[in-house]
C-alpha cells in the first residue's frame, strides 16, 4: 500500500483498550448511570423470580385456592405474612400466583401485538404507496374502538379464560405498534446506509430484517416495555368486571373486585393487591423511562 | 483509444411534488472512457447527486438511457441489476449515516461479499479478504470489531470506500466523499482515492460542489445548472479558459487561498429560479449578465467548440460562429 | 482608552462528561483591534466555536466550564460580570452568528420581528420604532423593505443569512463572532454574503471574529490569523505573515493539504494521522503525534509562544531555539 495512506498509532480509538463496544454495551452502560431505572429493573426481577418460583413459595392448591373459612378476614399475621381474604386464601401466595398471571399476559399480549402490529408496520413503513395506505386505515379503524372495549368484546365472543385474555389485550395494542414500528421504519429508511445497502445489490428482505428493523427497535422496546404496564392494568380491569380469569384463579383484579364488599373490615384484602399493581406498573415505567433515554442517540453529545 | 465505459444519453428524472413537477435532472448526455475521472460539480439543486444514483438506477430514470460497457442497462431488471452492482458501484457523502450503526467494520465491509456469494460466510476466506480490503484503504486491522461511532470521520469513510471496492467494481460514483470531512483528512482520502485508481483501474464519477477539489482530481470536469449540463472540458481548460457565464460566476466566486491574486469577482444577479416547471429557455437566462432575447425562448444546446469543450450557450455559440 | 476591543488571556474551557474531561480551550490567548477582522482557523474539535461562546458566556453549563482566565471586553472582565450584565452586552455590543441559518431563525415569527426583537430590548425603543429600524436593517442586507413580514421559511438560505446579519448588526455593536458563516451556503451565494459583511464591517467599523476552515475564506476577509490546534492558539499572525511565511508544522500541512488552483500537484501533502482525542490529549506538544518534525523532546515539553516577529508568534519547540528543523521548513 503507498505510503502516502496513513495507518494510524492514535489515540483516539476505545477498542484500542480491548473492549468491544457495540451500541447495545453503550446502552447498557448508559442505563446503568440511572438510578430510578435500576431501581425499576430491580424490582421487575425480584417480580419475575417470584412468578417463576411462585409454585416453590407457595403450593397453589394447598394456599392459594383452598378455602378456609375458619380463617377468613384474618390481618397480616406470621403465618399468613399479607393476611387472608374472604375464603380464607392467603392474600401473599395468592398475590404471587396473580402476579405470575399478570406477568405472562402483559408478556404474551404485547409479544402478539409487537409480532403482528410490528411486522404490519414494517411493511407499510418500508413500501408505502398504496401498501401504506391500505394497511395504516386498517388500523385506524381499530384504532376507533376504545382498546377496552375492543378487549371486552373479544373476551365476551371468545370466552373468558387466560388464553383468550392474553389474545383480546394483544389484538387491541396492534394498531399502537404498527404505528410505531411504521414511524420508526419511515425514519430509518430515508438514512443513507439503506441506500448504501441497495447499491451493493441486498434484497428487499436482507434490507428489512438486517438493516431496517435493528435500528428501528429503540421506540418498539421502550413502548413494549410500558405496554407490558398496560397490559396489566388491562387485565387487572377486565377480571375487576368479571371478563378476565375465570375464579377462583388469583388475579390481582378480581382480588380488588373480591374486597369491594369487605373495603372497612378488612381494607387489606383491596389494598395488597392494590400495592402490587401500582408496585409493578410503577417500576415498568420506571424501566421503560430509563430505556427511552439511554436509547435516544441524541444524548450522545 | 481507451474504451468507453459509461454512455448516459438524454437522462432525465422528475420529481412530482404539491406544488409541480420538479425537474431535478433534465436532458443530461455524456460519455466517460474507462479510467476517466470526470467531476462533476455545480451548486445544490443542480441536479449533480442525482444524476449519480440514476446511473446506478437507485433512481430510476423518467427518460433516457444508460449504457454500461455498451450493454443498454436502463432496462435490466432487478435480478440483473443486483449482478451489474458489482461492476458500479458508490462511495457517500456523510460518513455517519452511510454506515448501519448496529453492524461492525467488518460485518460492513463482509456484506456485499455475502450477498453475492463471493466468499462463504465465517469462512477464514471471508476474513482474509475483509482484512485485505482494510489494508487496502489504510484501516488498522485491531479495527476490526470496531463499530462506526467509535470512529471519526475519515476512518468511516475508508470503511465506505472498502465496502464499495468488495466487488471488484469497474465504476464508481463518489458522491461528495470528501466534503464532510476536515481538510487534513480530506487530503488523505483524496490521496488514497488516486492511489486506488492507479492500482485497480477504477472509473470516477466525481460529484462535487469543491472546485479546487475538483480541479485536482479529474480529468474532465462537467459543470451542471438546474438540471442540465452547461459545459463540459478538460480539466485545465475549463479553469484556464471557461465559457459559460455561469461557469464563469462559479470559478471567480471560489475564495483563493492566496493573498497575491486579486480576482474580478462575477457576482450573479439574484437567486436560483425553481426547478419545479421551469419556464423555456436556458436555465440561466434570469440571472446571466449577457441574456440575449433569444435565451428566455429556445434551450440552448451542448455544443463542441474544439477541443474536447463543449458548452450550451447562445452567446458562445454566436461568437464562434463569427 | 486602549486600541484593543477584545484580550483573552490564558483561557481554560473544559467539558465534565461521562466519557472523561473534554480538554477544549487550554490557555488561549488573544486580542483584537478596534475594527479588525480575526480570522480563527482550526479544525473540527481545535475549540474555535467553545472559545466564541466562552466569550459571550454561553458556553452549556453543564457540562461545560470556564475553568480560568480572562476575557476583556472594552475595558471590562466578562468572565466577571453577572448574567444580567451580560445579556445586555449579548446582541447589543457583541453579536454572534452561527453557521446554519436554517436553525438559526425562529420559525414562527416573522424576519421583522426577530430584527426588532434586539433593538427593542437593548435600545429601547417602542415596537414601531423598533420595527422601522428592522425595515431599514433588511434593505441595509439587500433584501427588499416589504419582506419583513415573511417568515424564516419563505427565504432560501443565502437570504436567511443575510436576516441573520441583520440581527447581528441590528444594534451596532463593536463586536461581531460570525462561526462558519458561510459553510452552509452555495459558492456563488457564499461570494454575495461575504462581500455583504465585507461593506457592512467598512460601514461600521465592527471587529470581527470570523471562524472558519476555509482558507480562501481568510484570505479574502481577515487582518489577522489566529491558528488553533487542540485549544490553543499555536500561530498567530497578519495575513501577510501566515500566507507568506508561516512557521508551525501544522500551519503548513494545512496548506500542503489544500488542492490549489493556481498550480497541479500530483498527489496532495496531508498531515498523517488524526485530530487529537480532546479527553486524553497528547503529553508535550499537542501536535507532535503528527509532527514530521517530531523528536523525542517534544514528547516532553510544552511549546511556550515565541516572538518571531512583530505580530508574529508561534508555539513550537524549533522556534524556542530547543531544537533543529529535520528539514527546511
Amino acid at each position: 500500500m503507498s505510503s502516502s495512506v496513513t495507518t494510524e498509532k492514535d489515540t483516539n480509538l476505545k477498542s484500542q483498550a480491548g473492549k468491544k463496544r457495540s451500541q447495545w454495551g453503550e446502552v447498557w452502560r448508559r442505563l446503568k448511570k440511572n438510578h430510578m431505572a435500576m431501581i425499576g429493573l430491580i424490582i421487575m426481577i425480584i417480580l419475575i423470580l417470584l412468578a417463576v418460583f411462585a409454585n416453590q413459595i407457595a403450593d397453589y392448591e394447598e394456599v392459594a385456592i383452598k378455602q378456609n373459612t375458619a380463617n377468613r378476614l384474618q390481618g397480616p399475621s406470621r403465618e399468613n405474612w399479607l393476611g387472608t381474604d374472604n375464603f380464607g386464601r392467603d392474600i401473599f401466595a395468592r398475590i404471587i400466583h396473580g402476579g405470575r398471571i399478570s406477568l405472562m399476559v402483559g408478556v404474551v399480549a404485547v409479544g402478539i401485538a409487537v409480532l403482528i402490529g410490528g411486522t404490519l408496520g414494517a411493511i407499510a413503513g418500508f413500501y408505502g404507496g398504496r401498501v401504506d395506505n391500505l394497511i395504516m386505515r386498517a388500523m385506524d379503524i381499530f384504532l376507533a374502538i376504545p382498546s377496552i372495549l375492543l378487549a371486552i368484546a373479544i373476551v365476551t365472543a371468545l370466552g373468558a379464560n387466560l388464553f383468550n385474555l392474553m389474545l383480546a389485550i394483544g389484538i387491541s395494542s396492534i394498531p399502537g405498534y404498527a404505528r410505531i414500528v411504521r414511524a420508526s421504519v419511515l425514519t430509518v429508511k430515508d438514512q443513507e446506509f439503506i441506500e448504501a445497502a441497495r447499491a451493493i445489490g441486498a434484497s428487499d428482505f436482507r434490507i428489512i430484517t438486517k438493516h431496517i428493523i435493528p435500528n428501528a427497535l429503540a421506540p418498539v422496546i421502550v413502548q413494549g416495555t410500558l405496554g407490558v404496564a398496560t397490559a396489566i392494568l388491562s387485565t387487572a380491569g377486565l377480571s375487576f368486571i368479571g371478563l378476565g380469569v375465570p375464579k377462583p384463579r388469583p388475579e390481582w383484579g378480581s382480588m380488588l373486585s373480591d374486597g369491594r364488599t369487605y373495603l372497612w373490615e378488612a381494607s387489606h384484602i383491596t389494598t395488597f393487591p392494590g400495592l402490587a399493581i401500582v408496585i409493578t406498573i410503577l417500576a415498568l415505567n420506571l424501566l421503560g423511562d430509563g430505556l427511552r433515554d439511554a436509547l435516544d442517540p441524541r444524548l450522545k453529545q | 483509444m481507451a474504451e468507453s465505459i459509461l454512455k448516459v444519453k438524454g437522462i432525465k428524472k422528475y420529481f412530482s411534488t404539491p406544488k409541480g413537477m420538479l425537474h431535478a435532472v433534465d436532458g443530461v448526455d455524456f460519455e466517460m472512457e474507462k479510467g476517466e475521472t470526470l467531476g462533476l460539480v455545480g451548486e445544490s439543486g443542480c441536479g449533480k447527486s442525482t444524476i449519480g444514483r440514476v446511473i446506478l438506477r437507485l433512481l430510476e430514470p423518467t427518460e433516457g438511457e444508460i449504457y454500461f460497457e455498451d450493454k443498454n442497462i436502463s432496462q435490466l431488471n432487478k435480478k440483473e441489476m443486483i449482478k451489474l452492482r458489482r461492476d458500479m458501484q458508490i462511495i457517500f457523502q456523510d460518513p455517519f449515516s452511510s454506515l448501519n450503526p448496529r453492524l461492525s467494520v467488518s460485518e460492513i465491509i463482509a456484506e456485499p461479499l455475502i450477498i453475492h456469494n463471493i466468499v462463504k460466510k465465517k469462512n477464514s476466506e471471508l476474513e482474509k479478504e475483509v482484512l485485505r480490503l482494510m489494508d487496502l484503504v489504510g484501516l488498522a486491522k485491531r479495527l476490526v470489531n470496531a463499530y462506526p461511532h467509535e470512529l471519526d470521520g475519515g476512518r468511516r469513510q475508508r470503511i465506505g470506500i472498502a465496502r464499495a471496492l468488495a466487488l471488484r467494481p469497474k465504476f464508481i460514483v463518489a458522491d461528495e466523499p470528501v466534503s464532510a470531512l476536515d481538510v487534513s483528512i480530506q487530503a488523505q482520502i483524496l490521496n488514497l482515492l488516486q492511489d486506488l485508481q492507479e492500482e485497480l483501474g477504477l472509473t470516477y464519477l466525481f460529484i462535487t460542489h469543491d472546485l479546487s477539489v475538483v480541479k485536482h482530481i479529474s480529468d474532465n470536469i462537467a459543470v451542471m445548472y438546474l438540471g442540465k449540463l452547461v459545459e463540459k472540458a478538460p480539466a485545465d481548460e475549463l479553469f484556464r479558459n471557461s465559457l459559460h457565464p455561469y461557469t464563469q460566476a462559479l470559478l471567480s466566486a471560489i475564495p483563493v487561498p492566496s493573498i497575491k491574486s486579486k480576482r474580478e469577482r462575477i457576482i450573479l444577479k439574484g437567486e436560483i429560479t425553481s426547478p419545479i416547471d421551469p419556464k423555456p429557455g436556458c436555465r440561466f437566462a434570469a440571472r446571466c449578465n449577457y441574456a440575449m432575447d433569444r435565451c428566455f425562448k429556445e434551450d440552448p444546446e451542448l455544443t463542441e467548440v474544439g477541443n474536447n469543450h463543449h458548452v450550451a450557450c447562445f452567446l458562445v455559440e454566436e461568437k464562434a460562429n463569427n | 482608552m486602549s486600541d484593543n476591543i477584545l484580550e483573552i488571556k490564558d483561557l481554560v474551557v473544559h467539558y465534565i462528561t461521562d466519557e472523561g474531561v473534554v480538554e477544549a480551550v487550554n490557555g488561549l490567548n488573544m486580542t483584537l483591534k478596534r475594527g479588525e477582522t480575526l480570522g480563527l482557523v482550526g479544525e473540527t474539535g481545535a475549540g474555535k466555536t467553545t472559545t466564541a461562546l466562552s466569550i459571550l458566556r454561553l458556553v452549556p453549563n453543564p457540562p461545560g466550564k470556564i475553568i480560568s482566565g480572562e476575557i476583556h471586553f472594552d475595558g471590562e472582565n466578562l468572565l466577571e460580570l453577572s448574567e444580567e450584565e451580560m445579556r445586555s452586552i449579548r446582541g447589543n455590543k457583541i453579536s454572534m452568528i452561527f453557521q446554519d441559518p436554517m436553525t438559526s431563525l425562529n420559525p414562527v415569527m416573522t424576519v421583522g420581528e426577530q430584527i426588532a426583537e434586539g433593538i427593542e430590548i437593548h435600545q429601547g425603543l417602542s415596537t414601531d420604532e423598533a420595527m422601522e429600524k428592522a425595515h431599514e436593517m433588511l434593505e441595509l442586507v439587500g433584501i427588499p423593505r416589504e419582506r419583513a413580514i415573511d417568515y424564516p421559511h419563505q427565504f432560501s438560505g443565502g437570504m436567511k443569512q443575510r436576516v441573520v446579519i441583520a440581527i447581528a448588526l441590528a444594534c451596532n455593536p463593536s463586536l461581531l463572532i460570525a462561526d462558519e458563516p458561510t459553510t452552509a451556503l452555495d459558492v456563488t451565494i457564499q461570494a454575495q454574503v461575504l462581500e455583504l459583511m465585507r461593506n457592512l464591517r467598512e460601514e461600521f467599523n465592527t471587529a470581527m471574529i470570523l471562524i472558519t476552515h476555509d482558507l480562501g475564506i481568510v484570505a479574502e476577509t481577515c487582518d489577522k490569523v489566529a491558528v488553533m490546534y487542540a485549544g490553543e492558539v499555536i500561530e498567530y499572525a497578519t495575513l501577510e505573515q501566515l500566507f507568506e511565511n508561516p512557521k508551525h508544522p501544522y500551519t503548513i500541512g494545512l496548506f500542503g493539504s489544500i488542492p490549489s488552483l493556481e498550480h497541479d500537484v500530483e498527489r496532495l501533502k496531508p498531515i498523517k494521522g488524526l485530530m487529537p482525542d480532546p479527553t486524553n490529549l497528547p503529553s508535550g506538544c499537542p501536535f507532535h503525534p503528527r509532527c514530521s518534525h517530531a523528536q523525542d523532546i517534544c514528547k516532553e515539553r510544552k511549546p511556550i509562544v515565541t516572538n518571531i516577529e512583530e505580530g508574529h508568534m508561534v508555539k513550537c519547540l524549533i522556534y524556542e531555539g530547543v531544537m533543529e528543523a529535520k528539514e527546511v521548513l
